[in-house]
């Protein structure tokens, strides 16, 4: 298991602090408590908030990066899929009818974003701009720009409902990781993805199929966007076109490049973006919990997001060693 | 004389691993300096530790009696060493001037003066003896005019210490004579020139002492003219002279079983890149190809394997037709191909060299028939062994092995999939006499399981030494095609040089 040492080391190391940190400044954080047969905590709360959007996000988003690309789209997708299904469950669709719906959507239009990228031959940063303009828009044109409130028991209930006491987005996201985890390294897939991330025309040229990865990468990634679109609309019983998934794409990166997954491509690693995105998710409530006004928040949360891809960097360990160790001049 | 440059007792160490271990060497004003190796033995460490790549674990460093400790190329260069390296490694979207002239552009205030930089960079240019547009982009020009820019951009640097890692596997014999009459002229100038090579042919051509390096270690520095060849060959492998004659001993091309055509190639061509090209190639023999360079070698072999696929014409693999329209139908029909350009088209560097070498397998095996790890561990452990690949273990990044140890996983890559016919574009360049001898028997073994080779390479003797039937290129056509007896380099040289 030494793939999963040096990458999840350090997300680990600062999640660990932080949680450490919480529990002398915050009496009472580990507090868990079962009611109605579930559980209710600050703890079961990250977890919850963190499984619904930033951790499903991250999932699709480490695949998509170790090709050596990046998914700018998902936010929008997760609007699309929101006001899909919210349209759809007002006009009567079954739970059953309005998911699949929606996640077929999303996961097409990530399909798009691969064959932009891997048959067309854009930029992956352009082609998934392309789709995030695009994705806000036919949000919009869904909802006709309105927020679209539903009532439905079975919608509501994915982010609202428990299953075995958690919170249902929390086994889902962990159900999903462990499909992933099992089907790319049970298969070369996950070789396939690396080796793509890491030399695309050399991985080529040794008869792997680099256009299929793009476009199974990509199409895991807009399905991942559809499930956390979902979460989000159920647990607000509404779907908000403009709003829903803003700027979530970025919570997403920040989770995969701190959880060790480096933006040139190659080694990816999902747990590390599980607790990259984890992390994310502590430090937001953290300083929620310290009363820092949102409005500034970023400002904190990019140091530390800053200090964790640092200890990545090799390079910097290797500058640190030297300061420690100056040798004989 | 007096030294230019002096090292003393450097050290580097990649972990626990020590790639240099307390190597000293004095290079003086106005000498061309060999540095001689095999692979791994840390020559290109060392020129990455004097160029400022790596720093030093121990050891020190002056230029001119100062100390110096450069932490970047950059500080090397400014401090006069500047490098040609082996890969060409300047900027391909930028013009030849703005490459040669780069950090020293002569300025109007805040603007650069590029006509004054492109008239530096033909001065540069002149002194080398080429002349091309400089406005051009770097990537549009032969692999042969990049290396002479990057070697125009040490003079425009006023370089006081000029090193060449393997500046000559890339351009021709005449390329080759152009740049040794510079470099002489540099040495007469008083620029003290390290020169790194595997050709023992132009060591001794070119340099006035000669440096060996062993393991990492130190092993000697030797008058080149009062060291003979194998003496060095002993030196560098670390055997008795004996043992190295034996080494350096020319293998014959043994004829191996003849099994009848495998692959037929029929007027194979791509519109207005080159063609028409007819051979055929048997299995258990190996076919060259042979000509200078932009003559059409590798357009032959991208070709074949479907990466620039022809445009007319046919392949034929035991009588059917098959279809190369890109690397994984070429693979289908049993084809498969040693890029001649190792980091961009071969090598996964941050992967493992079990990664690396399983790849193409498991390509072919398709994703979900995923090749069991044991099975993968077992793979590399037996390639590793087979041709003695110098690494620290099959999970070792591939991009820490040198040249010639990734060309070897390369090798193992295309062996795994047991392919029909086996397409190699250079495969010794940029490695040592030791790998070279060893590459060229395995493809000797190869053969004589059956195997058909296509058999690129710039050196003709290379070619003559390991071909039964020779394709002699000329202008990205086909010129003629030699077999048995017919074979020789002056055969070959004549046919090429026909007008």
């Amino acid at each position: 298991m030494n793939r999963f040492r040096t990458p999840l080391l350090w997300p680990l190391a600062a999640l660990v602090a932080l949680l450490v940190f919480n529990a002398l400044a915050s009496p009472g954080f580990f507090d868990v408590e079962w009611k109605d047969g579930r559980l209710y905590g600050t703890v079961v709360d990250i977890c919850n908030q963190g499984a619904r959007v930033p951790m499903l996000l991250a999932l699709g988003m480490t695949l998509v990066i170790a090709t050596g690309g990046v998914d700018l789209s998902v936010g929008s997708l997760m609007a699309v899929s929101g006001a899909v299904a919210a349209v759809q469950v007002n006009a009567g669709a079954s739970l059953g009818q309005a998911v699949g719906l929606a996640l077929l959507l999303c996961s097409g239009l990530g399909l798009v974003n691969g064959v932009l990228i891997a048959k067309v031959r854009l930029q992956p940063i352009i082609a998934t701009l392309v789709m995030m303009v695009a994705g806000r828009g036919l949000a919009m044109l869904l909802t006709g720009s309105q927020m679209v409130p539903f009532k439905h028991e079975g919608l509501t209930f994915l982010a609202n409902g428990a299953v075995g006491g958690l919170p249902v987005p929390i086994p889902l996201v962990l159900g999903v990781a462990l499909l992933a985890g099992v089907a790319l390294r049970g298969s070369a897939w996950g070789l396939f993805i690396e080796a793509t991330g890491d030399n695309e025309t050399a991985s080529r040229l040794a008869g792997l199929p680099t256009g299929g990865v793009r476009l199974l990468v990509y199409a895991f990634s807009g399905l991942c966007a559809g499930m956390s679109g979902l979460l989000e609309a159920s647990n607000i019983a509404a779907a908000d076109p403009a709003r829903m998934g803003d700027t979530r794409e970025l919570d997403a990166i920040f989770a995969v490049v701190a959880g060790g997954t480096a933006l040139t491509g190659g080694r990816f690693s999902l747990a590390g973006s599980l607790v990259g995105a984890l992390l994310l998710q502590t430090l937001t409530l953290t300083l929620y919990n310290q009363n820092v006004p949102p409005a500034v928040a970023p400002v904190p949360k990019a140091l530390v997001i800053l200090v964790v891809c640092l200890l990545h960097s090799p390079k910097l360990r290797e500058q640190w060693g030297r300061w420690r160790s100056p040798s004989p001049a | 004389m007096s030294g230019i440059l002096q090292l003393h007792g450097i050290e580097k160490r990649f972990g626990d691993f020590a790639a240099l271990r307390g190597v000293s060497l004095e290079l003086r004003a106005g000498e061309i300096h060999a540095l001689m190796g095999e692979n791994g033995a840390g020559k290109s460490t060392l020129i990455k530790v004097i160029t400022g790549v790596h720093a030093a674990t121990a050891g020190t460093m002056e230029l001119e009696g100062r100390a110096i400790r450069p932490g970047s190329p950059r500080e090397a260069e400014r401090a006069g060493i500047s490098t040609v390296y082996q890969e060409v490694n300047l900027l391909p979207n930028l013009s030849l001037a703005e490459n040669i002239t780069m950090g020293r552009q002569a300025m109007w205030g805040p603007f650069i003066r590029h006509g004054e930089g492109r008239r530096r960079a033909r001065a540069a240019l002149a002194r080398l003896g080429v002349e091309v547009d400089v406005a051009r982009p770097l990537g549009a020009c032969p692999v042969a005019v990049q290396q002479m820019a990057a070697i125009a951009r040490a003079l425009e640097q006023r370089a006081r210490v000029l090193i060449l890692d393997e500046p000559t596997s890339s351009l021709d014999a005449r390329e080759v004579a152009e740049l040794f009459g510079v470099l002489r002229r540099l040495r007469d100038e008083g620029m003290g020139i390290l020169f790194v090579s595997h050709f023992l042919d132009q060591i001794y051509a070119l340099s006035d002492r000669i440096t060996v390096l062993r393991d990492g270690g130190y092993v000697g520095t030797w008058e080149a003219a009062a060291l003979p060849r194998l003496e060095l060959v002993s030196h560098m492998i670390g055997k008795p002279v004996a043992a190295a004659e034996a080494c350096a001993a020319k293998e014959e091309a043994s004829a191996g079983p003849r099994r009848g055509a495998v692959v037929e190639v029929a007027e194979l061509e791509r519109k207005g890149v080159a063609g028409p090209f007819s051979f055929a190639l048997e299995a258990g023999g190996a076919t060259g190809l042979a000509g200078l360079l932009g003559s059409g070698r590798t357009e032959v072999a991208r070709m074949l394997f479907g990466i620039d696929p022809a445009t007319s014409g046919s392949v034929r693999v035991d009588g059917r037709v098959v279809s190369l329209t890109s690397p994984r139908a070429a693979m289908a029909a049993g084809f498969a191909f040693c890029s001649e350009d190792r980091k961009v088209e071969g090598i996964l560097p941050s992967l493992s060299v079990r990664e690396n070498i399983v790849l193409a397998l498991q390509a072919s095996r398709g994703a979900l028939r995923r090749l069991p790890r044991a099975e993968q561990e077992a793979l590399a452990d037996t390639f590793i062994k087979a041709l003695h690949i110098k690494t620290r273990g099959p999970e070792t990044p591939m991009g820490a092995l040198s040249g010639g140890n990734q060309q070897k996983c390369l090798l193992a890559r295309w062996m795994a999939v047991q392919p029909r016919l086996l397409i190699l574009d250079e495969p010794t360049r940029g490695i040592d006499i030791g790998a070279k001898g060893e590459i060229e028997a395995l493809c000797a073994e190869l053969r004589r399981g059956g195997l058909a080779i296509l058999f690129i390479s710039a050196e003709l003797e290379e070619v003559v030494r390991n071909c039964s039937r020779v394709v002699v290129l000329r202008d990205r056509q086909q010129a003629e095609v030699l077999e048995g007896g017919a074979i020789s380099l002056r055969q070959i040289m004549e046919t090429v040089a026909a007008a």
